[in-house]
């Protein structure tokens, strides 16, 4: 057992788990903050990209000319000129080799796949005249007729498996669901729709590409994973890795929208080297909508078995979603409906449909976001018939352990939640029957719905570097991507390192530093951390080996074994009055700085032993033996206008259990965004495909609705600590989707409660009350 | 966005001239609405005349009632005292709209001359016959959910003005003070100053080029001053409106001795309904009274595929405003 020992008392001193205030609050409030599209660099243009007013067909003629003329402008780059890369994504092993998400890279062809398409690069000396050129540009199509959506008459439903490219989902089947369903006393079945919805972060897509030399390469990039970024630029220029340095500073949000590497980035690379000058380009709220993946168009029908106490007994869920020309991207829903109750038998299938449409991609809680609705609505809808409170039937199908794989949790703490969120809500007042609870024009209901999101597989370096005097510089190329990740990493040094966060320089988002994992699955925080402790216990290692061979150390001679780090001091494990501060011990040998690295790894929690030691690998890891997840329960009130058709949350509480929480404000924080992403999700967010077109009706931030400041009502978080001996060595799970996993259920279910009447197509609109018929 | 030059100026007539001159030229005062539609390229002007140093300004009681100067600014017209007291159907109409910054910079001319937010007219890729006449109207079978069920017609069902102020306006008989090229100033009733789209959408009002908004005058009245803005919206602000009412009543013991109803959100252009008015005149503020009066004004609803909630909506709608308006004494 090495749990970190400020674990325990994060009051005596500690930082860690503290409201910490963000240490970059400054820097971004006063705009010192450099997001990737503000960097200086002499010579500076400005990329425009002109996108494909259809969705299918060829291009048959470019006229360059007018836009070439225009002032400013000092290229205009087409698939007739734009230079060509070594790789593209376009046959299945670049796609794999780049690690694309999209198997199609434009402007390597005249094909149109997509509304939205890049047809033409500008680069100008300002941004005004690149966009007025653009507008310029004379593109002549050959057009097809495009397929919109897997609901179009003329879409193929295929299903994956047959399709091999070597992320299908597929099928997956436990037991015997079908012969459990029809011996089953109790069976549910139903239909759930969901729009089209993108990540919209606040900053859009950005790159800026500077060639320093012609065969070495700095990209300033607006990415979740500098490293992933830096990958796939180098399998494109076919440059070594080293010679490919992407930096990421600050970023907007991203939402899994900045997960990977999309076209405008090498496609913008490629214009700096076209123009031989650094070109910057932005895209255009617009073009967020067709430039870095959205969450699919989908259905899913979920059929459920239960005895008539409530006990599950078989669930099969089916999916069908669109997806591109070139990928079977879906996201995996069923993982959450697999595991979230007790349930013997299980069977999962999706099928999907090309339509002329990008690439859809991770999008906040991909597949636990959706699937989540369905396992949830249906549980609630159980609830009610079997006349038993939906908490309740939650604890009669309370999986103890992971119904999947039949392994035992790292730990769960869900039915804290349930109890905690209950008490904070009120969940006891509750009317049990629906549509009766009126307060003057409205329906008031309650609903509440489970939450969980895996600990994925990840590894991640840091590299601690301690000065004589008393401070230390902390790197690793992880991405902030807004939620804090600067501040919690500064708490987690000071307290490895014994030093005050003031001490502490942590620099990330740069290939140059130690390689971290992208920040996206929300893996980010435990792994980063995990890093930056290993490092500074490599640190004290090697300072303990000084101390115990110094003579003048009051630790000479004694065992490495017996020699521990407390506050910034080698003492004694048995006797910590013997010991000395690490700047003593330093300055007295004379050595200014002393450098560790480490890598936190899933699943080497400090029970493993791997976290005590990062030269110990006689360990094995834990990954085999346990199912690591985080749960929690979303609690909401809606307010519904059965005439007018409108629904307002009036009151939200969410208990969380990840594991070790860094820093209380900034964990709040991310979890209430979450929860507002998913009201978003459940309320209004939609965006809308022309059938005819298949083209974005929508694609602006007037049109295509979040939730308002208004929408949202006072939001109560809580966590229930949780010691997770088997994660990682911080034991931290992470919070970044689980905060929006059951959201949609748990708005959906109140509704419900509102009305007595059950919308399943997201979003829940007023047109939606309506046709439900709730005024009658 | 096109290249295009700028100028300010200080005389109506200098402002107007250019505009005679330059059929391309545009005016511009508050530019939230121009210089959108200049961005996306929908609108290409050569030259943008800025009216801003013009005197029209005021929001006044003057013998023909509320005079409002068409560039004074939408958050000082709905924080006005005399409008909040006497008009409240404008106020409302104006707070509910837009954002705080919008409201800030957007002058009432400008407000009353947005332009729809149909998806297929925003976005120069798709046919429009507003945009480009004779191109066509992928709306009708398209996606139609927000757009107009009321005066459309087979080249177009956009709700032509989006906003909320031009529904309140037309509720209460505003009329508009117009002055021409010629220096010529002509009173037309909001009523009268939008088209109707017919087989030209891309007409969407009477004034002429080069013709400016000067002011906006509404009668006084009893139906002005016990007036609301209901609007309704998936989201609670910064949203146009899925259906909107404005209604002002005159109700002397239980009767009503005059209405105004108007529509937002569901008419090609903000829907004045005389027809509910008709019913409402002389009847009991009653329950059946609003229902019947809801149903006269959406005898005429033309939905499409997408649209149709928008009927019951409307006339929900229309039937809380005349609800929460007798509750209010």
């Amino acid at each position: 057992m090495n749990e970190p020992n400020f674990f325990e008392s994060p009051g005596a001193g500690g930082s860690v788990g503290q409201p910490l205030d963000r240490v970059d609050g400054h820097d971004k409030v006063t705009g010192k903050a450099r997001y990737s599209a503000e960097f200086p660099l002499p010579g500076l243009t400005y990329g425009v990209l002109r996108t494909s007013e259809i969705a299918k067909g060829k291009i048959t003629s470019i006229d360059t000319t007018a836009a070439t003329k225009e002032p400013g402008v000092i290229a205009v780059l087409t698939h007739l000129n734009l230079p060509k890369l070594a790789q593209t994504p376009n046959t299945p092993e670049g796609k794999k080799a780049i690690g694309a998400p999209m198997g199609f890279l434009p402007l390597t062809s005249d094909e149109i796949h997509y509304a939205g398409q890049p047809v033409a690069l500008i680069v100008a000396d300002t941004f005004e005249r690149a966009t007025h050129a653009a507008s310029l540009v004379r593109v002549q199509y050959q057009a097809a007729q495009p397929i919109a959506s897997f609901l179009d008459a003329k879409a193929e439903i295929f299903d994956p498996l047959k399709v091999q490219d070597g992320k299908t989902p597929g099928h997956t089947r436990r037991g015997d669901p079908q012969a459990a369903l029809a011996a089953s006393a109790v069976k549910l079945k139903a239909t759930y729709n969901h729009a089209i919805n993108h990540h919209n972060p606040m900053e859009p897509g950005a790159t800026t590409a500077h060639w320093e030399a012609a065969d070495r390469l700095t990209v300033y990039e607006s990415t979740q994973g500098v490293t992933r970024t830096q990958t796939a630029l180098s399998q494109m220029l076919g440059l070594p890795r080293e010679q490919v340095r992407v930096v990421t500073k600050y970023i907007g949000g991203g939402f899994g929208c900045k997960g990977s590497c999309w076209p405008h980035t090498p496609l913008t690379v490629q214009a700096a080297k076209a123009v031989g000058r650094p070109v910057k380009l932005v895209l255009t709220r617009p073009q967020m909508f067709t430039s870095m993946g959205h969450r699919e168009d989908q259905t899913q029908t979920l059929t459920l078995g239960a005895t008539k106490e409530g006990k599950l007994t078989a669930l099969i869920h089916e999916k069908t979603s669109t997806t591109s020309p070139w990928d079977n991207y879906a996201e995996p829903n069923s993982r959450i409906i697999n595991l979230l109750y007790e349930c013997p038998n299980f069977e999962a299938k999706y099928e999907l449909a090309r339509a002329n449409v990008m690439t859809s991609t991770f999008t906040r809680a991909p597949g636990e976001a959706p699937g989540s609705f369905a396992i949830e609505c249906l549980m609630d809808d159980l609830a009610y018939q079997l006349g038993i409170d939906p908490i309740q039937l939650r604890l009669l199908n309370y999986a103890e352990k992971d119904p999947s794989t039949g392994k035992p949790w790292s730990s769960k703490s869900l039915k804290q939640c349930y109890a905690r969120g209950a008490e904070l809500f009120g969940w006891s007042k509750r009317n049990p029957k629906n549509g009766l609870t009126r307060d003057g024009r409205h329906l008031v209901g309650l609903g509440m719905a489970t939450a969980s999101y895996p600990v994925h597989n990840s590894q991640g370096t840091a590299r601690v570097r301690l000065y004589a005097d008393g401070h230390a510089v902390v790197q690793s190329g992880a991405t902030d991507l807004g939620t804090g990740t600067y501040t919690v990493m500064t708490q987690v040094a000071a307290d490895s390192l014994g030093l005050p966060v003031d001490k502490i320089r942590f620099e990330l988002g740069d290939t140059r530093l130690p390689t971290a994992p992208n920040s996206g699955g929300s893996v980010a925080a435990g792994t980063v951390s995990s890093s930056i402790y290993m490092a500074a216990q490599d640190v004290w290692q090697k300072l303990t080996k000084l101390a115990i061979q110094d003579k003048r150390s009051p630790l000479f001679r004694a065992k490495p074994e017996d020699v521990i780090n407390e506050k910034g001091r080698l003492v004694l494990r048995k006797d910590k009055a013997k010991g000395e501060d690490f700047a003593v011990l330093m300055k007295r040998i004379e050595l200014t700085d002393i450098e560790g690295t480490g890598n936190g790894k899933y699943g080497a929690g400090y029970e493993s032993g791997m976290a005590a030691s990062p030269a110990d690998s006689g360990h094995k890891d834990d990954t085999a033996g346990h199912s690591m997840h985080s749960f929690g329960a979303h609690f909401c009130e809606v307010r519904v206008d059965p005439e007018l058709g409108t629904v307002r949350v009036s009151r939200w509480v969410s208990v969380h259990a990840a594991g070790r929480i860094l820093n209380a404000k900034t964990a709040r924080s991310q979890i209430i965004g979450g929860s507002i992403f998913g009201i978003g999700n459940a309320l209004m967010e939609a965006t809308h495909r022309d059938d005819t077109f298949a083209r974005y009706t929508n694609a602006t931030l007037a049109d295509y609705h979040i939730p308002v400041n208004a929408d949202i009502p006072e939001m109560t978080v809580e966590f229930i600590e949780e010691h997770d001996p088997y994660i990682n060595a911080m034991g931290v799970k992470g919070i970044g989707e689980i905060s929006m996993v059951g959201v949609a259920a748990a708005v959906a279910n109140a509704v419900f409660h509102a009305t007595g009447k059950r919308v399943r197509d997201l979003p829940i609109t007023p047109d939606k009350i309506l046709s439900a018929g709730v005024a009658s | 966005m096109n290249n295009f030059a700028y100028q300010q100026v200080g005389k109506a007539k200098d402002a107007t001239a250019i505009l005679r001159e330059d059929k391309q030229a545009a005016f511009i005062a508050g530019g939230t609405t121009l210089l959108d539609l200049m961005k996306t390229n929908i609108e290409q002007h050569s030259q943008l005349v800025d009216i801003n140093l013009l005197p029209f300004k005021g929001i006044e009681q003057t013998s023909d009632g509320l005079r409002i100067g068409a560039l004074e600014r939408m958050s000082d017209v709905g924080e006005n005292r005399l409008v909040l007291e006497q008009y409240p159907a404008i106020s409302e109409s104006l707070l509910l709209a837009a954002s705080p910054q919008l409201r800030n910079m957007a002058s009432i001319g400008g407000n009353l001359l947005q332009r729809t937010r149909c998806g297929y007219f925003r976005d120069v890729a798709f046919p429009c016959n507003k945009r480009e006449p004779g191109s066509g109207c992928p709306a009708q079978k398209g996606d139609n959910r927000n757009l107009a069920i009321l005066g459309v017609s087979d080249s177009c069902i956009a709700n032509s003005n989006p906003g909320d102020l031009a529904v309140a306006l037309v509720a209460l008989d505003a009329v508009l003070t117009l002055e021409n090229a010629k220096g010529k100033q002509r009173r037309v009733p909001l009523t009268n100053f939008y088209l109707l789209p017919g087989n030209t959408p891309h007409k969407e009002t009477v004034l002429e080029p080069g013709e400016l908004i000067v002011a906006v005058t509404v009668p006084t009245a009893a139906h002005a001053r016990r007036s609301m803005y209901l609007k309704v919206r998936e989201r609670t602000s910064y949203a146009y409106a899925l259906a909107s009412a404005a209604v002002g009543l005159d109700v002397q013991g239980g009767q009503i001795r005059s209405a105004r109803v108007a529509l937002g959100g569901v008419g090609a252009q903000p829907w004045r309904s005389l027809e509910a008015e008709k019913i409402l005149t002389g009847a009991p503020a009653t329950e059946a009274t609003f229902r019947a009066a809801a149903a006269a004004a959406l005898q005429g609803a033309q939905p499409r595929e997408h649209n149709g909630y928008k009927v019951e909506l409307a006339k929900n709608t229309l039937v809380r405003a005349l609800f929460d308006l007798t509750a209010k004494v």
